[in-house]
């Protein structure tokens, strides 16, 4: 037809014969066929349908609470503190961690309610979290992110998913389906143990007069290189007699007038595992006997609205250890830190509210 | 020694290479880049693997850094070797824009990495023990550009990477012209251009 088919077309003075050209395809079309797909496979473009990522887990919470701009997508409801640990040194038995070297460490903190409503009236019944960052901004850090609960409802990132589906309040009662989870509870019976445990020790009046427990099991480390497994907890120091206080942020307004009128203590007690216990099942709790360490005395002596730039921008990721703590095996861990991460990300970039609890305008 | 495989007239002296200091950095970057891109992104949707992928990831990352930085201190000392005359005027320009994509995009996206962990105020820690500095303030507005540009940098260096490798594919497969065994380390193999 043309006379292209005696002439070749050339590159770079080379002509293009229909042997080199399929080559050619075949070899870049096979590299950017493996290159593209893996990226797309592994940046979850195709083929999350069956996975659980943490992408899921932030729609799975804004499909249960609704949009939440700006706002943590767990623990949505919270205040900041500011405060201090004064180390007693009993911890570097089990741990070469500077922050149990005697003495203090400065502690960044946030009370919250879990849920992912930041509006969320409040409630006795709901968990309530103490987030800590010890030693913030500094490199050697510890953060954690604890509940007042004795163990944890879930022990896998699936039972955790399937609960939060489950728990989304109904439009007609404001309450979760009784149906949904029932339905939970008879496929997840790890969460039904959990719940007996948790309904055993019913919940204080207070932020202020509540255990706060790590859940999760980690290893410390001790100088020596020792590895022990570890739980702690907060204990409450004498409690101030709880203010009363009502409306949707009685438990807020409370803890804010007791910080006001003075700091607020617990006790950081490093609990110490035995192999047998369970290590890696944050729903089942250690026998009672299990020693326990006193290493210090947690003091908050602040109090503030969240606002850029305290405690409101930390995530309180319970992997950012400091060297002689280390996390465990716990299948918790992990998901916990990487759902944190993305909903951090995704808070981030949000536009910000304000939030439920505004210290300054608790009434004196 | 064979110079030609597919025996055209094409690269009629045999191509000049790369130093061996230059193909060392090269494919040593090479492997971390793809490392570190594939680990990137499956961390982030991986709840399993995240936490020990992400050490993995921030160790990689400071190891590319240093070696980037080291490739550009060894590019300026030595030109690299000329080009297979295959490779015309306006390719030519695309080139040099490559790789000047590629050197940009390599040197940035650690350093951005490394300011967005800073930024969230969050201790950054590679290779299990060494403790880097921070270097940006505790800002979430600043951790968000940040972070947001971490992964438009990695999606741009999977483009730049992809058009890099393909044209190299190209000329190596379709033209035969030695562009490829410029960068072929010498390990006692004859014919490397094949791939």
């Amino acid at each position: 037809m043309t006379p292209s088919s005696k002439t070749p077309p050339t590159w770079g003075g080379i002509p293009l014969t229909r042997r080199r050209i399929l080559l050619g395809i075949a070899a870049v079309g096979g590299f950017l066929a493996v290159d593209i797909g893996a990226v797309a496979y592994l940046g979850g473009w195709i083929g999350t349908a069956h996975r659980l990522t943490p992408h899921i887990f932030i729609k799975a919470f804004e499909w249960v609470n609704g949009k939440q701009s700006g706002f943590r997508k767990n623990h949505a409801k919270g205040v900041a503190v500011a405060g201090y640990f004064e180390s007693n040194g009993n911890g570097r038995e089990v741990s070469s961690a500077a922050v149990f070297r005697s003495g203090r460490t400065p502690v960044l903190g946030r009370f919250s309610l879990a849920g992912g409503n930041a509006h969320e009236a409040d409630m006795l019944s709901t968990a309530r979290g103490l987030g800590l960052a010890f030693g913030f901004p500094g490199g050697a850090q510890w953060r954690t992110a604890m509940l007042n609960l004795p163990v944890f409802q879930d022990s896998s990132p699936q039972g955790f998913y399937d609960r939060l589906l489950a728990s989304k309040p109904s439009p007609d009662t404001g309450k979760p389906d009784p149906k949904a989870m029932a339905a939970f509870l008879a496929e997840h019976p790890e969460t039904a143990k959990a719940m007996k445990i948790i309904d055993q020790s019913p919940p204080t009046p207070g932020f202020a007069d509540s255990t706060f427990r790590s859940l999760n099991t980690f290893y410390f480390v001790s100088e020596s290189g020792t590895r022990t497994p570890v739980r702690w907890s907060l204990v409450p120091v004498t409690p101030p007699p709880p203010r009363n206080s009502s409306g949707p942020n009685a438990l807020f307004d409370a803890l804010v007038r007791q910080i006001r009128s003075g700091p607020l203590q617990w006790t950081l007690m490093l609990t110490v595992g035995a192999a047998s216990d369970p290590l890696n099942d944050a729903t089942l709790p250690w026998p009672a006997d299990r020693r326990a360490i006193d290493a210090g005395t947690l003091t908050l002596t602040s109090i503030e609205t969240e606002h850029a730039g305290n405690a409101r921008d930390i995530n309180f990721d319970p992997l950012v250890l400091p060297p002689g703590i280390e996390r465990s095996d716990d299948p918790l861990l992990s998901p916990r830190s990487a759902v944190y991460a993305a909903s951090y990300r995704v808070r981030a970039r949000e536009p910000k509210s304000p939030p439920a609890v505004n210290v300054d305008e608790v009434a004196r | 020694m064979s110079t030609e495989i597919e025996g055209t007239a094409a690269a009629a002296a045999p191509p000049q290479k790369f130093t061996a200091l230059s193909q060392i950095f090269h494919w040593l970057t090479a492997i971390l880049i793809f490392a570190a891109l594939f680990i990137g992104f499956t961390m982030v949707n991986w709840l399993a693997g995240y936490a020990e992928l992400r050490v993995i990831h921030m160790s990689i990352g400071a190891l590319i850094l240093l070696v980037v930085i080291l490739r550009i201190v060894n590019r300026a000392r030595h030109h690299p070797p000329a080009w297979p005359p295959t490779v015309g005027r306006r390719e030519g320009k695309a080139v040099i824009w490559t790789e000047r994509a590629l050197y940009f995009v390599l040197l940035t996206q650690p350093l951005v990495g490394w300011a967005m962990v800073s930024a969230s105020g969050t201790p950054v820690r590679v290779f299990g023990v060494l403790r880097l500095p921070p270097i940006a303030p505790f800002n979430i507005d600043v951790f968000s550009f940040l972070r947001e540009a971490h992964s438009i940098l990695a999606y741009l260096l999977v483009v730049v990477v992809a058009a890099h490798v393909s044209v190299v594919l190209a000329h190596a497969v379709v033209l035969g012209d030695g562009m490829l065994r410029r960068m072929t380390l010498h390990i006692g193999r004859r014919e490397r251009s094949r791939r």
